[in-house]
Order: structure tokens, then C-alpha cells, then sequence
């Protein structure tokens, strides 16, 4: 375990060098991954490593720097650099620590850390990972080949200090286990993947039920096809629908909405979504991957309502941003090691509906399902939806077959006010989730 | 150089007789082969934002990691103390991948060959923080100066030098010195009431901070990343559908990457998990099309005097006129498949285990007048810069997404359209390729690839090329 008196004499020894005002993040981390293919363990890795990073304001000029060296003359680089740089930074009337009226944390067991992680023996994680994929390779005769499984475990801890007065530290473990197998069919190749993840061993899923959800997964993309170009309604599956969550919290981020790069900027109040839409953000939910104590600037997290059946009703913030929007942070700085805080979400999700996923299905004449998208067109300045998808083809409410090499497109503008139906089926595989979610009408490109 | 010259010999005094020592732990239970990768990063960073220099960051880590090689298996440890206790741990933890007596190995470690593609006297961060910190105001005054209807800007630098050593059981030691810098340009323009339009631009490379001059000067890159912006807010919906598609010189080569390069790394293919697993010797191309990958280009970002495993870096030929050559491999791949290595095995960190990565990947040029090829087009898109990419391996489907694309109407370019991605399948993809110009332009030096949690620099490049068929996400009929 670091030290958490380290992080306050950082703190001391940058104000007995002038700074006006430090804070200072340590971390430390142990990983260890195992990893099997075709039934044969293939790769150890387990190490750990610790860094130190500091912020400090002259004034208003601000100089952040970072070190893995613990050892007292790495300490004391650490101070030079930070107080070196800051020198050539520009007076930034908005800079500065949060209030200590608002510095805190949330009392009580998160259930952040739990030893078990740690405790099962490397063995046992081997054979995990090897569970998983053979019950992956053994589910199907066109399931021919496997990328392999992997169980991961990290243990680690947070301190951060600051000169007014914070001191707060927390320990995190999460592990997970993986498995991606290649299913083959005449000409066709697909693989896909399927996981569990959680900050206790004890709440991982079962290697099998993972192995047999990925061999699925790969199996039913066998033989895809591309489909014409046309308009009909597109469903986004749990894991593609949390990627629509991601796209609107860039939009939500309080440093895009002040430089006015994002399109809800100055939309607070309004109507942005269809009335079955509320957005959540809530940092304090006990075991979650997007909970924790305070935020990286020292803030309490709390739970944010941003988006209340249709309208927009907060952004997220740190310090920086409330004070250029003339608001009050809510809780979400976010930062590595070091640098100005940027704005994170904590376990960011959509309400639930009241539909299964099947009945959202049955009621589609034609349409798409989408289990996965690729690469990076979402563009949160002027709200254009572009991707390439892969999933499956809705004929009279039931899958027909698979498609790949499509794109889907639209505007976030429209698809927010088009939720045509939302399920049910709510559950948290990291820090953003959601339900199955229905748009009403994407045009979907292919030949 | 001695080791007893080189960096980590002269700030932490290790010697052959240490790098023995960890190497023989290493191999204390057998395995076939170990390295060690000594890294010491320094980096700075500083950007402009409203006007203000915000942020302003510089930091130093410092690592080794120690692998061992037992058949098909690998087992990696790190540690970031350079004590001699911390290392033997280091190697005892990696070694337990292997089950069997001690190797003993050669003793003794020649030096690699290699060769001085970034011979920089003075790296970026050795320069005053002055001068860089100049870079981006410069950059700030140019993209406002540029047009009224500029409103944001944001720019960065950051630079780094990364110290290596690389010494491994066969003997063989080597030492770099890997300079980079880099500085980016983003703007947001707004018209009236509509909506704000993104522009973007950059460069850098393994340079001195005398590269950012004349072409590449922060002014040249504000007023493009401005000149982008601005077109944007005239631009229209973009189609959707298939259509031909003409690629514009430098950064669209984004489509070799994702289309070819990643599923010709050797060990999706010695996996055969890769959709051009087993189809050396194939065509996957039109006869125009050459591929290659270029870790040897001077001052390149993509380049390396040796690559993370401690390989000379070479021009591998991947597609020579449409047909399949060769992949890209690392030390494991080579080993298992039995092939040379070709100085691609490469790592983010000494946190991170090597695998085969790209370094510049390009096409050759053609003989066509890129004039022609648009001539050529009655109805098409003509794509002048990409943002990001991403490719299924497996099933081989690759996107890119447009960030400044055209029509092509009746042989000429018309309207500007909105972002749209692109999507492809990388077997087939290039067969449609028609026209290939003779105007290679390599990208300006900004390229990130990302592959299973490992982010490492690369280069890109491309002529101007036609392909007849292509899948185009747009909105509008």
C-alpha cells in the first residue's frame, strides 16, 4: 500500500516552494492477466507499478508534471518540473481548486475493493480462462478456431491531497474473464466475444455460460449478407445501445458545452428527447465500475439527473467548467496522474422501459437489430450519426438473417427524439449502460 | 557505443554483468528465450485553449520489462525500480511460464546493427520551453486571423524522448534514442445560428522543433484546420449507398491500414484468425496496387532505428502489383512460423508486451494524373481527409470516417458533404481499385494506431486512387 501522508507532503513541500495552491494524485497498481488458446495456456503477465502526479498554481498560472519515481529526489523533481512549467502557462482567471466548502467524500463501504481478487491462485485463474473458451470451442462444430480467453485482475489504490485540506484514499479491485472464438462456414469467418467483469471474484459470471454466449454470438453472424440502402427502424442491443450513451456524454461533458462544441450546448431546459428518455449519472451506487468515494478534484459524487423524460437537465462538471457555465460542479473531475481535471461520468445510464427486448422485436416489420458497430463517426459537434454495423435482419418481428458491411446514419438530434421503444433488460456491465433501445428510423447503407 | 556509454549504462550504471544476471533468471526455469526492454520517457505537453496556454505538463517514467519464450507460451513481468533486486523478481515472476532446468545461455552481447533515422542533436524537449510553448500561440492567432467566423481554437504540442535498451539470450544488445514531437490544430467555425463545424490539422514526427517551419509551421496547419472548417458549414448531407469513390493523396492511405494492414500482422495470421490468413500468393488487389510497410523512412513517425524487440526496422513489401507478399512479424510469429522478423514487433511501454504492429504503411504511386482520375468520375466521392478507422480482422469489414469529403458530379468537384463513414471488406476492397495517381503524399505525421490496449505511432500514405465500388454511410437517397 502507498502512503497516503506521501500525497500531503507533495502538498507541503510545493507550497514551501511558492505555489499558491497543489494537489496531488498517487497511485498504485498490481495486474495480472492471464491468457489461453485452443485449449493451451499462452501468455503470464503479472506486475505492478506506481506513479506520482502533481498540479499546483502560481496565481492563476497553473503547471502540472508527473513521475514514477517515489524515491525523495524523484519527489522533488516532481515539485521543480510542475513549478518550471507553470511559468510559461497564460493567467487563467477561472483556474483554480474547488471550494473547501464543497471538498468531501461519501461515507461508508462502496464496495470498491475486494480481496478475493487477489487471493485465488494463479492456477485456478488459468483454468477459468481455459473453462471459458473450451466451453466456447465445444458448443458448436462450426466454431473452429478462438483468439483464446483471458482472466484479468487488478487491485490498486487512489490518494489524492490537496492544499485545503483534502486527504482521501481508496482501494479498487475488478477482474475479469473473456473468451473470443472464430466460427467458421464454408467461406464465411466471424468471431465475437463475450464477457463478465466485476470488482468481486465472487461475482463473476460462469466460464461456460461466458463461453457458451460468445460461441452464439459468433455462430449467428455466419453467412452475413450486405442489404440494400433504405430507412426502416433500427434496434441497438444492450452492448451497442451503451455506445449511444457514451456518444451523449461527450455531448453532456461540461468542456465541450462551454466552447459550444457540442450540440446540446446552451440547450439547457429544453426538450432534447423523446418523453420515455431519463439519462442518469450516479457515482454512489455500492460495486459499480463508474462509482467511487470523491471525484479526482476532491468532490463528493453524487447522482445527477441529466436528461428528465425529454429534457435536458444538466450538464456533468468539474470545478473548471461550473465556474466558465456559472454553475456548481457536480462531482465528475476525472484525470489520470496529473494535468487540469477533465470531466468524467460515473455510472452513466438510461432508465429502463417496460418491453422485453423480444417484444420490441416481434413488433418490427423490417428493420435491423445491431450487436456491433465500428469505428468513429459520431461526430458530438453537429450531432452526425455515422457507423458501420453488423447484426441481424428484422422480418415480420423475427431475425431472417445476418447482416454485415452496412453503415447506419442519422443526426443524435433526431435519433433522441425518435427512442421508439425501450426494454426492460437494464444491467450494469461497466460504467455506462443501458437497455435495449429502439430507434425509430436510421438509413441503413449497403448496396 | 559501449553499454557503458549509453544512457542506462551512464544514469543507472547497469552493465553486461547485470543484464546476465536478470537474462539467466529469466531462463531459470527453461524457457527458450528472454529479453529485457529498458525504457526512460520524458514528455511535455502544453495547449492553447480560448486564447489562454492551460495546460501545461511534463513528466518522466521509467521502467524494464522482462519476458520469457516457451514454445507458443510467453510470460512477462515489470518493474518500475531498476534495482537489481526488483529485476531478479521481475525475471523470476516471467520465468514462471516455463516448466524446466535452467537454460544456460551465451554469454557475452554484441551490439545490433542500426541504423540513424532521427539523427537529432537536439531532441524537442532539450529545446526552451519558450520556443515550443510560442508554437502553439502562433497556431491560436493564425486560425482566428484566418476568418471572423472562427470561434475556437485549441491547440497543442507534445513531445517526448524515449531512451531503450533492448538486450535479449541470443546475445544481442541494442540501444536507441527515439525523439518525437508533434503539434495539432483544432477549430470550430459557426455561421449565424447553424450548427458549429470542426476542423483539424497537424504534424510532426521523430523531428528536431526546426520541423515546424514554412509548410508545417503552426500557422500552415491553423489556417488548414480554419480552411476546413469553413467548407464544412456549406457542406449537404452526404449519400448513402455504394458508389465509386476517389481517395485524395496523404492520410486517406488510413484505408491500407485498416483494410490490409492490420490482418496481414502475423500473429492473427499464425493464429488464422485473420480473413487473409493462408492466401500468400493470392490476389487481394488490382494489378495497380504495391503495399508496403516502411519502418526505415527518416524522421518519420512510424519509424525506428530498431523496433521494441531490438530488430533492425526494414521496407517490407505486403501487396506487390495485387498479390499477397508477406505479413508483418514479431519475434514470437517469426519463431513459430519459422520466417524472419521484419522489425515490426513493437510495444507502448515497458508495461506492455510486444506484438506485430505497422509502422509506415503506403501505396506506390501509379502513372495516373490525379486530374484524370476525377475527370474519369460522372458521379462519385471524393474524399479529402479522413478521421479515424477500425477493422473486424476476422471477417475482414474495415470503416474510415470522412472529415472532408466532396462530390463528384459529371467529372468535376462540387458541393462539400457532411462526415460520413466508409465501409469496406478488406480482401475484396482493393480489387475495385482503377486508377492509381502519381502523387504519393505520405501523411503529415499525426497517425495513432490502437490494437488490443497498446497505442503506438504510425505513418500513413497514398496516392490519389479510384475504387470503383464502395459502401458510403450517408443519410441522404
Amino acid at each position: 500500500m502507498i502512503d497516503a501522508e506521501l500525497a500531503s507532503q507533495v502538498v507541503r513541500l510545493a507550497l514551501d516552494r511558492g505555489a499558491s495552491d497543489a494537489e496531488c494524485t498517487l497511485s498504485e497498481g498490481e495486474e495480472f492477466s492471464a491468457g489461453v488458446r485452443m485449449r493451451s495456456l499462452e501468455t503470464l503477465k503479472d506486475a505492478g507499478s506506481r506513479g506520482a502526479g502533481l498540479r499546483i498554481l502560481l496565481g492563476q498560472h497553473v503547471g502540472s508534471s508527473y513521475t514514477s519515481d517515489l524515491s525523495s529526489e524523484g519527489i522533488r523533481k516532481l515539485v521543480d518540473s510542475a513549478i518550471e512549467i507553470a511559468a510559461i502557462s497564460t493567467e487563467d482567471p477561472y483556474a483554480g481548486l474547488p471550494d473547501p466548502s464543497e471538498l468531501g467524500f461519501l461515507p461508508g463501504d462502496l464496495e470498491l475493493y475486494s480481496d478475493d481478487v487477489s487471493r485465488i491462485d494463479t492456477s485456478q485463474r488459468i483454468d477459468h480462462a481455459l473453462q471459458a473458451e473450451d466451453a466456447a470451442l465445444s458448443a458448436d462444430p462450426r466454431i473452429t478456431n478462438s483468439e483464446g480467453a483471458s482472466f484479468d485482475a487488478y487491485s490498486g489504490e487512489r490518494v489524492f491531497a490537496n492544499s485545503r485540506g483534502f486527504l482521501g484514499t481508496y482501494r479498487v479491485s475488478s477482474c475479469s474473464l473473456s473468451t473470443t472464438p472464430v466460427a467458421r462456414e464454408g467461406e464465411s469467418m466471424e468471431r465475437d466475444y463475450w464477457y463478465s467483469n466485476a470488482r468481486s471474484y465472487a461475482k463473476l459470471e460462469s466460464p461456460a455460460a461466458i463461453g457458451r454466449k460468445a460461441a452464439q454470438r459468433a455462430l449467428r453472424r455466419l453467412g452475413s449478407r450486405k442489404v440494400p440502402t433504405q430507412k426502416v427502424p433500427v434496434v441497438f442491443d444492450q452492448l451497442t445501445a451503451r455506445s449511444l450513451i457514451s456518444n451523449i456524454f461527450e455531448a453532456i461533458d461540461g468542456d465541450s458545452v462551454y466552447r459550444k462544441a457540442s450540440f446540446l450546448a446552451e440547450k439547457l431546459g429544453e426538450r432534447v428527447a423523446s418523453e420515455n428518455v431519463t439519462i442518469i449519472d450516479d457515482s454512489t451506487i455500492p460495486g459499480l465500475f463508474g462509482t467511487s468515494p470523491f471525484d479526482d478534484e476532491g468532490v463528493p459524487t453524487r447522482r445527477t439527473v441529466v436528461i428528465d423524460r425529454g429534457v435536458l437537465t444538466s450538464y456533468l462538471l468539474n470545478t473548471y467548467t461550473a465556474r466558465k457555465l456559472g454553475l456548481r460542479t457536480t462531482g465528475n473531475a476525472a484525470r489520470g496522474l496529473t494535468g487540469n481535471a477533465s470531466v468524467g461520468h460515473g455510472n452513466l445510464f438510461l432508465e429502463k422501459g417496460d418491453r422485453s427486448p423480444e417484444e420490441i422485436i416481434r413488433a418490427i416489420g423490417k428493420g435491423l437489430y445491431v450487436t456491433e458497430l465500428i469505428g468513429s463517426g459520431v461526430n458530438t459537434v453537429t450531432g452526425d450519426y455515422s457507423r458501420g454495423a453488423a447484426g441481424q435482419w428484422i422480418e415480420n418481428g423475427e431475425f431472417a438473417y445476418p447482416v454485415s458491411e452496412i453503415t447506419i446514419a442519422s443526426t443524435l438530434q433526431q435519433m433522441l427524439m425518435d427512442f421508439a421503444a425501450i426494454g426492460s433488460d437494464l444491467e450494469f456491465r461497466g460504467s455506462v449502460a443501458s437497455p435495449t433501445v429502439m430507434i425509430g428510423e436510421m438509413t441503413v447503407s449497403g448496396q | 557505443m559501449a553499454l557503458s556509454d549509453s544512457f542506462f549504462g551512464q544514469k543507472f550504471g547497469i552493465t553486461e554483468h547485470d543484464l546476465q544476471s536478470y537474462i539467466d533468471q529469466a531462463l531459470s526455469a527453461g524457457g527458450d528465450y528472454a529479453d529485457l526492454y529498458f525504457e526512460y520517457l520524458a514528455t511535455s505537453s502544453l495547449s492553447i485553449d480560448e486564447s489562454i496556454v492551460k495546460s501545461a505538463v511534463q513528466g518522466v517514467s521509467l521502467g524494464v520489462g522482462v519476458r520469457v519464450i516457451a514454445g507458443e507460451r510467453t510470460g512477462y513481468a515489470y518493474s518500475d525500480d531498476l534495482s537489481p533486486e526488483r529485476i531478479r523478481r521481475a525475471a523470476r515472476v516471467a520465468a514462471c511460464i516455463a516448466k524446466g532446468p535452467a537454460k544456460v545461455d551465451k554469454t557475452g552481447f554484441e551490439e545490433a546493427n542500426k541504423r540513424d533515422l532521427y539523427p537529432i542533436l537536439q531532441a524537442p524537449n532539450e529545446t526552451s520551453l519558450t520556443e515550443r510553448v510560442d508554437l502553439v500561440k502562433r497556431a491560436d492567432r493564425a486560425a482566428r486571423a484566418y476568418d471572423s467566423r472562427i470561434f475556437q481554437v485549441q491547440a497543442s504540442y507534445g513531445d517526448s524522448l524515449r531512451h531503450v535498451l533492448v538486450a535479449n539470450s541470443d546475445g544481442v544488445l541494442s540501444f536507441d534514442r527515439q525523439p518525437m514531437a508533434r503539434l495539432n490544430v483544432g477549430v470550430l467555425a459557426r455561421d449565424g445560428n447553424g450548427s458549429p463545424q470542426r476542423g483539424y490539422a497537424g504534424g510532426g514526427g521523430r523531428v528536431a522543433l526546426d520541423f515546424f517551419q514554412n509548410d508545417k509551421s503552426p500557422e500552415a496547419y491553423a489556417q488548414e484546420a480554419a480552411r476546413q472548417a469553413i467548407v464544412q458549414l456549406d457542406a449537404v448531407p452526404a449519400p448513402a449507398g455504394e458508389m465509386t469513390v476517389v481517395l485524395g493523396p496523404g492520410w486517406p492511405g488510413i484505408l491500407l491500414h485498416e483494410a490490409v494492414g492490420h490482418g496481414l500482422e502475423a500473429d492473427f495470421n499464425r493464429k488464422k484468425v485473420s480473413a487473409f490468413s493462408d492466401r500468400i500468393g493470392q490476389q487481394v488487389a488490382s494489378p495497380l496496387c504495391t503495399v508496403i510497410d516502411d519502418g526505415t523512412i527518416r524522421n518519420r513517425r512510424g519509424s525506428l532505428n530498431v523496433d521494441d524487440e531490438g530488430s533492425p526496422t526494414q521496407k517490407n513489401v505486403l501487396i506487390e502489383k495485387g498479390v499477397l507478399r508477406g505479413y508483418l512479424f514479431d519475434k514470437l510469429s517469426s519463431r513459430l512460423l519459422r520466417s524472419g522478423v521484419t522489425g515490426n514487433g513493437r510495444r507502448e511501454s515497458y508495461q506492455h508486451i510486444p506484438m506485430p504492429r505497422m509502422t509506415n504503411t503506403f501505396m506506390l504511386a501509379g502513372d495516373s494524373d490525379p486530374a484524370d482520375i476525377v475527370r474519369s468520375t460522372p458521379r462519385g466521392l471524393y474524399c479529402a481527409n479522413f478521421g479515424g478507422g477500425q477493422v473486424d480482422i476476422t471477417s475482414g469489414n474495415f470503416v474510415f470516417s470522412a472529415s472532408e469529403s466532396y462530390l463528384i458530379e459529371d467529372g468535376r468537384i462540387t458541393r462539400p458533404v457532411r462526415g460520413a463513414t466508409l465501409i469496406g471488406n478488406g480482401p475484396e476492397a482493393l480489387k475495385y481499385v482503377s486508377m492509381v495517381g502519381n502523387d504519393l503524399k505520405l501523411d503529415e505525421g499525426v497517425g495513432i494506431c490502437g490494437k488490443e490496449g497498446q497505442s503506438v505511432p504510425v505513418g500513413v500514405g497514398i496516392p490519389t486512387i479510384k475504387v470503383d465500388r464502395m459502401t458510403v454511410g450517408g443519410t441522404s437517397g
